[in-house]
């Protein structure tokens, strides 16, 4: 707060509001992008052929997304440290919400491979592809693609998600606005502002996400029906 | 902190209520969320023109929006444009059109996966419009559709907890009543979250056989 001293109250309030917006955007974006990256593999335990590796894959969905993110978020910060393990708020918050948010992009991503038709695979076999090659050039790419849409909605499910962050000590967007109304008594004005800014954010996700389907589209005909 | 489970019993006629209208707006705000998400997903991969930009807007505004603040502009806002509506529903209608939005962009994913050529071929053998969605790509976006769906869907249950700030008495205002008068809270949150993890294990489960249904033309 003190960086911001020197201004008047409504500008001081603002340039808070701005920072708290900030983290908000920097915490949903490190939570989503961590998210991804565990979704695959456990989407991939999910598809797997041994029956102890899909039940391991059904055992972290269903438990992920059984448990309320807020719980989730609290053992992060509270347990692990107790474990030895002592994190920042930043780095607990991201971890909270990219496990939580992984049991659903691994279901989202897994409707994008059931549709392979499995003639695709044999032939990749026959040409000699193994099974990495296979992944990275016929399924992922498909997969990512057919699945993009439920992918952002579950990114923009994130970012609103992530005004609980606060819990764990992280001045994000909610946490900020809390203050500021606890300081200037007018509740309209801030919470308004608040969800003004978490809506423009959130434009500019499905904004992003259109164009990384546009991407990903690329070579594909649109279909007419 | 002792768990005295007879607590509970006192209370089995409000937490059988609640948990009886936690299920029913559930299931009547999902179903609406289904229907509209279709036809909005339906909408906008048809590419009308006219009715791009509303669908647009509907999805950017109700997926962009906390649930919370839609049911306040709702149940607080909309007394002042002259609609009344109870609590039970701005609860159903609320749970409803913030689904849609959602449902919407999983329906658009499920139809764009259906490759250009099948409808061609579709097309060209004369099958009508309405037989094409019901018969050539109905069935193949599902298998698509259905982990997606089963995701929402646990989501919109848990959201269903929200409700009870705008005083419709589900399960977690039962639960929530239970503790201001008992001054207990082990007992009643531990009911609570036993109630929803067994719902949303319900639901995943009737997800993973509406998948074994669908996707078995898939398998050889």
């Amino acid at each position: 707060m003190s960086a911001f001293q020197h201004l008047p109250s409504l500008w001081q309030s603002s340039a808070l509001l701005a920072a708290g917006a900030g983290m908000t955007i920097a915490v949903s974006l490190a939570g989503n992008a961590l998210g991804l990256l565990i979704a695959v593999p456990v989407c991939l335990l999910r598809l797997a052929r041994g029956r102890g590796a899909r039940a391991a894959g059904s055992a972290y969905v269903s438990f992920f997304r059984g448990v309320p993110l807020l719980v989730q978020l609290l053992v992060v910060y509270y347990f692990l440290p107790a474990l030895g393990l002592d994190l920042p708020p930043f780095v607990a918050a991201a971890i909270g919400l990219a496990v939580c948010t992984a049991a659903y992009q691994a279901e989202n991503l897994r409707g994008g491979f059931l549709i392979i038709p499995a003639g695709q695979i044999d032939a990749a076999r026959a040409f000699g592809y193994n099974g990495l090659q296979r992944q990275r050039y016929i399924l992922i790419p498909q997969a990512l693609r057919a699945a993009a849409p439920t992918v952002i909605n579950e990114m923009i499910l994130i970012l609103k998600a992530s005004s609980l962050v606060s819990v764990v000590g992280v001045a994000d967007l909610m946490r900020v606005s809390q203050n500021i109304v606890a300081r200037e008594l007018d509740p309209i004005r801030w919470y308004t502002a608040a969800a003004l800014i978490y809506l423009v954010i959130n434009l500019v996700l499905a904004l992003l996400g259109r164009a990384a389907e546009r991407r990903l589209n690329a070579g594909y005909a649109r279909g007419t029906l | 902190m002792s768990f005295d489970p007879s607590l509970l019993a006192s209370y089995a006629p409000q937490l059988r209520e609640g948990l009886e209208l936690t299920v029913v707006i559930w299931l009547l705000g999902s179903a609406l969320a289904v229907a509209l998400g279709f036809m909005l997903g339906l909408a906008s991969y048809a590419g009308v023109a006219a009715l791009a930009w509303p669908v647009r807007i509907y999805v950017e505004f109700f997926r962009g929006t906390p649930l919370l603040a839609q049911l306040f502009i709702a149940y607080y806002g909309g007394p002042s444009i002259g609609i009344t509506l109870d609590a039970f529903t701005v609860g159903v209608a609320g749970l409803g059109l913030y689904g849609a939005a959602y449902f919407a962009e999983i329906f658009r994913a499920g139809f764009a996966s259906i490759p250009e050529g099948q409808l061609e071929a579709a097309r060209s053998f004369g099958i009508p419009r309405m037989a094409r969605i019901r018969r050539v790509i109905l069935p193949q976006m599902l298998v698509l559709v259905v982990p997606s769906s089963t995701n929402l869907l646990i989501i919109l249950l848990k959201d269903t907890a929200i409700l009870s700030i705008v005083t419709v008495p589900e399960l977690t205002f039962q639960v929530t009543g239970m503790t201001l008068e008992t001054f207990s809270y082990v007992e009643p949150f531990a009911a609570l979250a036993a109630f929803y993890w067994a719902l949303t294990e319900l639901v995943a489960f009737l997800g993973r056989r509406a998948e074994l249904r669908l996707g078995g033309y898939l398998r050889p």
